[in-house]
This record gives structure tokens, sequence and C-alpha cells, in this order.
């Protein structure tokens, strides 16, 4: 028996392998640095590491290379695009990771133990959460950029257990951490099983796992259809989960709650980027055949998903929870764009991701910024009246909600439009009316929380806004200054997507 | 033509907004002279571009501006483009020329209030945003205004934000606001999916090769959005709540400028109307409701602010309804509105006056015999009372009583309908305005003790003086020669429809006088003798429910707030309380007490799965029955 070692294209690779490279050199510098050098060690490392793939994100930039490695993962304009919005993303959360005290001196220790108040009296920080953030965004990097089911499913898990350990890792309030970790672990396995099982069920029917296969298998229609239909609900469900669409999004809230906000920052802006990228190519590319079978359901989904976001965030008195169901709320809105099944969708869903992915990110740098003397305030009525005292802190943060309401001259406004013309045009006529209707309703709390910043008055005056470090203050500033342009000028960044975004079977 | 020019108007504006905003405290000293200078110099641009316009012959008046590329996607491009032409000029000089006095007038109305910098950086905010409402190219950059107007009547209207109602207030203009911008932007999509563009130019040109179902939706849709903005029914409720804003922001927004922007956009999409002629007939419904519905609010209304706001709304409802009226009705709605612009902002400001003088006292009850005491203020306020009931000539005389008369024109039974709601209306604005004027300034003081009432300082008298000269003399210079038919012809009725004659103008503008005279007669009889300080009680049901703005807020609440808090609710509950709830329940009975967080979450988790189970198996019993 012979052999032939299999061609790996490393420079199509190239982005992930750095960052993957990366994240091994940064699991040994933690095993042998020593502890007052590895922060910033770790921290070079791993913006270094970004800076170096992103760099090789803009030399593919050009090339038509399709597949990689065996045919299991492309590289298109789609995936580079994502890449490209995932690594900035990234960079911008590193800083923030690198700046707070957020994180537990020792996530081992058991919370109020005699060893978590030595760890902490003798200042000891953990650094992990650099290699484990690398592991992600590379997990991520390779999600939207899987050719078949099994790299589809390596991918997902790549980005997820780093996910569920940095959930458990913050440093106040560690209980409701780790009880988030555990959910979001637990549920994540569940859904995980989920995803496996319609990725069986689909290579029953196809008799291959590469997505193109599963294409042209839908194309002939000649197979059992049933393997195929309950392929594709199991394996939606288990994408679903991943970009916490109702019904299955009950995890989300809990978990951007208790997560460390850096880390719900990171996870609610480049997770939904790489998860939707996986569920674009797998509607797009694979399941597009037969979408007469999987339109219904969606929509469904996605009517649901914007209506159960914005009307429940209306309950919300908690800022982290009101931005977690503000992200379920985005998620509908992006599945229409999933549902467009047109490349005006895609095109519409690409800049969506982008636009929403950095007013997360900064809406969740500021919450790092309100605090008393336990902490960060993520009580919403602690907020009131803080535009008094922090001018500049409110008007960003208004900056950032007003984007997610879709006003004009916001790139949420832009996203939101672009996507619902899309949606609109490929005559999916409910979809557009419930998102539409639905984001009427959530620009209510939107505004509602710029009311309560600007025009009432404070109660306590024991909030105050930390003054921000250079790390931090450069996110939020990139931030709010990319909301802007994005709404005012998105036409380089849509021209951009427009020439890149076709997707590589 | 293109012109360089035309970006002033907003960036001016919206430059000294932003300098106040910015320099803060330091600004308080000149910021609102600055703010003044600023609108009073936009306004002379304005005049500047209106007298170079008229100069120019007809077809090459109208100006373009591109200002840059915003969105451009395969096909679909939108230019953030500025467009002036004959139908924005007159909505351009409105809103500066009434802005600008509104402006002097707020530096002595609200001299003693301590932000008075940042009312006026507001002040600027809202020129800028409805100038760019009036000037912008297409339904995206008009949108753009749209909501910029929203959110500085927003800011204005929250102003004085120590009292919670004024919180409340600004909610519901909110609420409604919202549901009007959802028709907008439903409407910018039908076009752009019919037409490929959202250009006024663009979809003029393909408006022929779309179907009528098309334009009549996006009619309906465009309807819905003036409805939100311009306070017609069923979303009127929050005008007469907006009123607890200052009263300058009520005569500049509630009566001149934002308030008729609805106005605006059904003229503005006249090429889609035209071609809907269901969609028009909506738009005359709803017009006609609004007049008599405002009107008759008004009636029972003692605070004088909210009662010059439901008549307001009855005035706009005409425009509306002029406009439903196709080609012979753009150029009389738009006249109303300008007439209507000075003579309500003139009282507005009036009453912002009488309240100056009496200690913020907004109840016509505590009003009485003032005429002695505020001379100036009274003069203006009835000059501008004579011109909207319609007494010839002022200046509402002409723009109501066009209205009327194309109301009878549009011929058959519909015609003989909206005439007489018309008429209806028309009588009883005299009746109420009547009774405002008699309550105010005539009959028995009825004042609190402490009421000293005086003359209002210069700057504010100025402006009100200036604003009733327009009353006067307004309607006739707009009228006189067919004045503004002919110069709005060529945007809004470019081929020159020949409009019929039911009745001639004569017997109709006979009509309207006698209308005018029944309902000052019947309020004079009413209104004469002595009042009482005290709103009187045993009023029959029909005052008890005109008292209650026609059972709006009930309606309101029956239909919509309620079932509102109900489902979000529900879906709170099924969310955290249901799921969670049983688990408690399993939890408290198998581990006794839950006493650790933990322990509950665990079961947390198992329902969450539980969720995504039921949700996975109902995505299941949706593809079966799709595919079966």
């Amino acid at each position: 028996m012979i052999f032939d070692s299999p061609a790996l294209e490393y420079g199509a690779l190239a982005p992930m392998l750095v960052i993957f490279g990366a994240a091994v050199i940064a699991v040994i510098v933690e095993a042998f640095a020593s502890a007052k050098l590895r922060p910033a060690l770790q921290l070079a490392i791993a913006l270094g590491a970004v800076i170096l793939s992103f760099a090789q994100v803009l030399r593919l930039r050009g090339t038509q290379t399709a597949t990689a490695a065996v045919n299991s993962v492309v590289v298109d304009g789609p995936v580079l695009f994502m890449q490209g919005t995932i690594l900035v993303l990234a960079f911008f959360a590193f800083l923030l990771l690198a700046d707070t005290d957020a994180f537990a001196a020792q996530a081992s220790a058991i919370p109020g133990s005699s060893e978590e108040r030595a760890a902490l009296q003798t200042g000891k920080i953990q650094t992990e959460i650099y290699p484990l953030t690398l592991f992600a965004v590379g997990g991520m990097m390779l999600f939207p950029a899987a050719n078949d089911l099994i790299t589809l499913f390596v991918a997902l898990e790549v980005l997820s257990l780093p996910l569920y350990l940095m959930a458990g890792l913050s440093r106040r309030r560690r209980l409701l951490s780790q009880e988030a970790a555990l959910k979001y672990f637990l549920l994540g396995a569940y859904s995980s099983a989920f995803f496996l099982f319609g990725a069986a069920f689909l290579y029953g029917y196809a008799g291959d796992v590469s997505l193109n296969a599963i294409h042209v298998a839908v194309s002939g229609g000649s197979s059992n259809e049933a393997f195929l239909l309950i392929g594709l609900i199991s394996i939606s469900v288990g994408l679903l989960f991943k970009v916490g669409a109702a019904p299955f999004h009950s995890w989300t809230p809990d978990v951007y709650q208790g997560a460390p906000t850096p880390v719900t920052a990171f996870m609610a802006a480049a997770t939904k980027v790489a998860a939707f990228g996986a569920m674009l190519r797998i509607f797009y590319v694979a399941l597009g055949g037969a979408v007469w079978s999987w339109k219904p359901m969606l929509t469904a989904v996605a009517i649901l998903t914007m209506i159960v976001g914005s009307v429940i965030a209306i309950a919300q008195r908690d800022v982290k929870r009101m931005l977690a169901y503000s992200s379920i709320a985005h998620a509908g809105f992006l599945l229409t764009g999933v549902l467009a099944l047109s490349q005006e969708g895609l095109e519409a869903s690409l800049f969506y991701l982008a636009t929403y992915g950095f007013s997360t990110l900064g809406a969740f740098a500021l919450v790092t910024l309100v605090r008393d003397s336990s902490g960060e305030v993520t009580d919403l009525n602690r907020w009131v009246g803080l535009a008094k005292r922090s001018p500049g802190v409110a008007l960003l943060f208004a900056t950032f909600l007003l984007s997610f309401a879709g006003i004009p001259l916001t790139a949420g406004f832009i996203g939101k439009f672009t996507i619902f013309t899309a949606a609109y045009d490929s005559g999916n006529i409910a979809v557009v009316v419930a998102g539409v209707f639905s984001s009427a309703i959530a620009a209510f709390f939107y505004i509602r929380v710029v009311v309560m910043m600007f025009f009432t008055d404070a109660q306590d005056d024991t909030v105050s806004v930390t003054i921000p470090s250079l790390y931090t203050n450069l996110t939020i500033w990139i931030a709010a200054i990319a909301t802007v342009i994005l709404g005012v000028f998105p036409t380089p960044v849509l021209d951009a997507i427009a020439s890149l975004a076709v997707f590589v079977r | 033509m293109t012109s360089e020019n035309l970006v002033y108007f907003i960036a001016l504006p919206l430059f000294s907004s932003a300098l106040l905003m910015l320099l803060g405290r330091k600004a308080d000293k000149w910021g609102h002279i600055f703010a003044t200078l600023v609108s009073a110099s936009v306004f002379v641009l304005g005049v500047m571009e209106f007298l170079a316009m008229r100069d120019r012959p007809e077809e090459s008046r109208a100006l373009t501006q591109k200002l840059f590329t915003w969105i451009s996607v395969g096909s679909f491009n939108v230019d953030a483009g500025l467009l002036l032409d004959q139908l924005s000029i007159a909505f351009v000089l409105l809103i500066t020329g009434v802005g600008t006095l509104i402006h002097i007038y707020s530096i002595a109305y609200m001299s003693h209030d301590r932000d008075r910098r940042r009312f006026f950086s507001y002040l600027n905010l809202f020129i800028a945003a409805m100038l760019l409402l009036v000037l912008g190219d297409s339904y995206l950059n008009l949108y753009v205004g749209w909501e910029g107007v929203g959110l500085a009547s927003y800011l204005l209207i929250g102003f004085w934000n120590q009292k919670p109602e004024y919180a409340t207030a600004a909610k519901k203009a909110f609420v409604a606001n919202r549901v009007g911008d959802f028709g907008l932007s439903i409407a910018v999509m039908i076009a752009f999916a019919h037409f490929g563009t959202v250009s006024f130019g663009g979809i003029e040109e393909k408006v022929g090769g779309a179907s009528e179902t098309a334009l009549t939706a996006m009619g309906l849709m465009l309807l819905l959005a003036a409805t939100g903005k311009s306070a017609q029914f069923p979303l009127q409720a929050w005008l007469g709540d907006a009123m607890a804003g200052p009263t300058p922001v009520s005569a500049l927004i509630h009566a001149a400028t934002m308030v008729t922007a609805g106005v605006y956009l059904i003229t503005r999409s006249n090429f889609v109307f035209d071609n809907a002629p269901n969609a028009q007939l909506a738009v005359v419904i709803i017009g006609a409701i609004t007049l008599l519905f405002g009107a008759i609010i008004g009636t029972a209304k003692d605070d004088i602010k909210k009662a010059l706001a439901a008549s307001t709304m009855s005035q706009i409802g005409y425009m509306i309804m002029a406009t439903g009226f196709g080609p012979a009705g753009y150029a009389f709605a738009i006249m109303h509105l300008l007439t209507h612009g000075f003579f309500k902002a003139g009282m507005f400001l009036g009453a912002g006056s009488v309240m100056h003088g009496m200690n913020d006292e907004v109840n016509m009850r505590r009003y009485g015999g003032l005429a002695k005491f505020m001379p100036i203020t009274t003069i203006t306020f009835g000059l501008g009372y004579l011109a909207i009931i319609g007494v010839p000539p002022f200046a509402g005389f002409y723009s109501k009583d066009k209205i009327i008369e194309t109301a009878f024109n549009a011929g058959g039974v519909q015609g003989i309908i909206f005439g007489s709601t018309a008429l209806l209306g028309a009588i009883i604005t005299a009746f109420y305005m009547t009774r405002v004027m008699m309550m105010t300034f005539f009959g028995n003081k009825r004042w609190a003790d402490d009421a000293h009432p005086h003359e209002s300082p210069f700057l504010m008298w100025a402006p009100m003086a200036v604003l009733a000269i327009g009353s006067v003399a307004s309607g006739y210079l707009l009228y006189s020669g067919k004045a503004i038919v002919k110069w709005l012809a060529p945007v809004v009725d470019k081929h020159h429809h020949e409009h019929t004659e039911l009745l001639p103008p004569i017997v109709v503008s006979a009509l309207a006088v006698t209308a005018v005279l029944i309902g000052v007669g019947i309020a004079l009889a009413k209104y004469r003798g002595e009042l009482s300080a005290t709103a009187p009680q045993d009023v029959s049901i029909f005052t008890r429910v005109a008292r209650r703005d026609l059972l709006q807020d009930d309606a309101n609440e029956f239909m919509f707030m309620r079932p509102g808090q109900k489902l979000t609710e529900v879906l709170v509950k099924t969310d955290d309380k249901v799921i969670d709830g049983m688990v408690r329940g399993v939890a408290a009975s198998t581990i006794g007490s839950a006493r650790g967080m933990r322990k509950i979450q665990t079961g947390y988790v198992r329902n969450y799965a539980l969720l995504i189970l039921l949700g996975a198996l109902a995505a299941f019993v949706a593809i079966l029955v799709v595919t079966l």
C-alpha cells in the first residue's frame, strides 16, 4: 500500500497557521516564562500573530485560490473577508483582555477559599486567557472556511472549548461566572451532539462529507429525502444554537452576563461572525438546492428570534443582559440575510456582521468602564444620569446604541437597510415586515437607555466612570469611529465586499 | 442645474449646534446670539436662492448638488444629494424664517434658564435636520432628516426633564413616530424593489412601468409615515402631550414645521399618489377624519396649548385632505401649510407670552380679561385668530376656502361628503378659536391670587408682530394671480390638469364665511358671560368624551399598550419563570431547600436543553408539514 502525503497549500492556509502556531507558542510561554514577563510577552505574541495573520489575509485578497488541504478548506472572498473581520475584532479584543483586571487571579481556586485570597494578595495574574483566545480565534477562522462536515465540526469544537473556559474566568461574582461557563459548556455539548447527528445523516444522504458533494446530491434529488431533512434540521439546530437564535437562545443572556465583560465582547462580536459565516456557507453552498424544505422553518426561526430578542430586551434591567437580548435580535436580522439566498443577501450579511461586530465590541468595552467600589456596574438603573458626570462615555455609548437601533448615519442603518432590501428582493416579505417591526420595538429600548443617561437625573452618585487606559480607549474610539464612518461612507467597504463575495464550491 | 451652495443650508446650523454643544458652558454668554445669527443667515441664504430661482426660466429652476456617493452596491446606488426646487424653497423659507423668529423669541423666553445655550444648540440641530428633510433628493436622504427631526424634537420636548410627565410625553411621541417610520422604511424598500432606485427623480421617470398594486402599497406606507409625523388619525395621540415642552418649541415644531413633514412627504410623492387612486382616497379619508377629530377635541380643552395643538391637528387634516385630491389640491395644501405656519406659530408664541405673564399658568379658566393688560399679545393673537377661522381677507380665508372648494370639486357623492366635512370643520374651528379668544382675553378675571399679568418684552412681541403681519397678508400674496399654483405647477402638476368645478368659487366662499359666522355666533352666545374658574363637571357625555381626547388614549391603551405589555410579560415569563419555575419546584422538593444558586442553575440548564429539544422537534414538525 502506498500512502501519498496530502498536499497542503501552506500559502492559502497561512492566516490560520499563524494563529494556531502562535497559540502553541503561547502555551509554551505560559509554561516556561517567568510570571513577571508573561503578561507583556503574551500580549506581544497575540497581537503580533493577529497582525501577521491579517497581513496574510491581505496578501491572499486578490488570489482566486479555491480549495486547500485536500479539499477540506476553502479560501474564497467571503472567507477572507470574515477572517479579516475576525482578526480585526480579535486585535481589539486582545487590547481589552490586556487592560482590565477582569480575570480571576487563579481560576482553579474555589470562590471564597483561602487559596483565592492568597492568590489575590500575592497579586497573581493569570495569562492563560491569551492562548485560549488564540485557539478560539483560530477555530473561528476555520469555521467559515471549512468545506466538509468533519472540518466544520472540528472548527466548531476548537472555537467553542476555549470560550467555555474563558466564560468562567471572571474575577468578581465568580459563582455567576462559573455557572455561566458550565451552562455554556453543557448546552454547547448538547448542541454539538445535534450538529454531529445531522452531519452523520447528511453523510448518509450524500455518501460524502464534502459540502460540494452534498450540493450535487441535493441537485440530483435521488437519494432518501428523509435523511436529508433530518440531517438538515439537526445541523441547523447546532448552528442556530451558536448564533443564539430563538428558541435555542436561552444560554445567551446568562452567559453574556456571567462571563468577564472583555470575554463577552469578544464572544458576542467574533463568534457571531464565525457562526454566521459557516451558516451562510452551508445554506448557500450545500443546501441551496433544498431551499423549499428549510425556508419556512428558517423564516419562522428568524421571525421568532427577532421578536423574542426585541421584546424581552425591553424588560431587562441589566445592561449586559440587555445587550445579550439585543444580540439575539440581531441574530434574527442576520437570518433574513441567510434566507435571501442571493448574492445581495450574502453581501449584506457580510457587511452587517462587520458593523455589528464593531458596535458590539465597543458597547461591551464601555461597560467595563462604569464601575463602583465592587467592580462593574451593570444595573441599568444606576446608569441613570450618566451623561451629567461623563458626557463623553454617555455619548459614545449612545452612538453604539443608535447603531444597534438602525438610526441613519450609523453603520447599523446601512446594515439593516441592505439586509432587509436583499430579503425584500428575494420576495420574503413576511420576514421583512417582522424585521422592520421588531427594529421599531428594539429602537424603543435602545433609546430608552439613551434617555436614561441623558435626560434623567441620577439618584445616587456611587457609580463612577474609570478613566480608560490607552488600550480600552483605543478600542472604544476605533469602534465608534468605524460605526459612524460605515454609516456615512459605507461605499468602500460595500464595494470591497461586492468584489470579494462569491462562495467557491 | 447643479449648485455648490446647497450644502450650507444644512452645514451651517449643524456646525453651530455642534459648536455650542462642544464648547459647553464656555459658550453660555453668547451661544443664543450665535445660534440666532446662524439661523438668520440661513434664512438670508434662502431668500437669495429664492430670488435667483425666480429669475430663472421655469425648466431650470431646480438646483441639485451631489455631496458624495453614500451607498453603492451593485446596481443599487444612493448619492447623498440635495435638491432645491420650487417645493423645497417654500419650505426652506418657512423653516428658516419662522425658525429665526422663534430663535429671537426664545432669547427672552428662555432667559432665566441656565441651560439656554443647550436649548439653542438643539434648536439649530432641529433646523439642520428639517432642512435636510426637505432638501434630500431621495427617500433615503429624506429618511435621514426624518429621523433627525425626530431626535431633535425628542431632545426639545424633553428639555425640561425635571417633571416626570415630560418623559412620558416624549415616550409617546417616540412610539407614534416609530410606527410612522416603520411605514417609511417599508415604502423605501418597495420603491427600491420596484424601481431599483430611491431618488425622487429616478422613481418619477419609471413610475409608469410599475403596477398599481405596488404604487398603492407604497402610497399607503407613505401615508402611514405621514400620519405618524403629522399627528394624523390614528397616530395623533402624541401631539397634545408633546405640549409639555417649552412653548417656542411647540410653535416651531408642533405648528410650523415638523408636523407638516407628512404634507411635504405626500406632496413630494405626488408621482406615486397620482397613479394610485385608492391610496389617494385613503389620504383624503384620513385627512377628513383628523380635521373633525382635532376640531372636536379643540372645543373641550381648557389648556391653551392643548387647544392650539388640537387645532394644529385639525388644520393639518385639511392639508392632508387637500393633498389627497391630487394635482388640484397640492398647491392649496402647501398654501395652507405656509399660512398656517404664520398664524399658528404666532398664536403659540402668543400663548407663550400669556403664560409668561401669568406664572406659566396654562388653564384658560384661570385667564380672562387679559386684553387690557397685554394689548400687543391680544392684537397679534387676534390677527392670528381671524386668519385661522378664515375671515376674509386674512390669510386663512384664502387657503382654507380653496381647500373646501377643491373638496367640493372632487365630484360625485365623495365631493359632497368631503366638502361638507370641510365646511363642518370650519364651523367648529370658528367655535373653538372664538372660545379660546373669549376665555383668554375677554370676560371676567379668574386669575390665581399671585398673578400679575404684564406685557412681554420687546424680543418676545416683535416676532409675534412679524408673524401677525404674515397672518394678515400671506394669503393674499400667495393667492393673487394664482401665484402659488403657478409656482408649484412644475413640481406637482406637470401635465396641467383641467380642474372641474362643481360650485362656483363665490358660492363656496359664501358658504365658508357663513360657516365662520355660525361658529363664532355659537361661541359668543356660550362664552360671553361670566365663567367659573373651574371646569363644570355636570356636562354631557359628549363633552366628557371630547375632554378625554375622544378616548384616543383609552383606545391606544386598549388596543396597543395592554396587549404589548401582556406580550412582553408572557414572553419574559416563559423565558424566565415558567421554565425555571418548574425546575425550582422540582429542586425545592427533592433537594429540600435550594440553598446555593448553583443548584437552581443546574436545573436551568436542563430546562434550557429541554427548550432546545422542543425547538428542534418543532422544526422537524415544520419541515414535515412543508414537505408532506
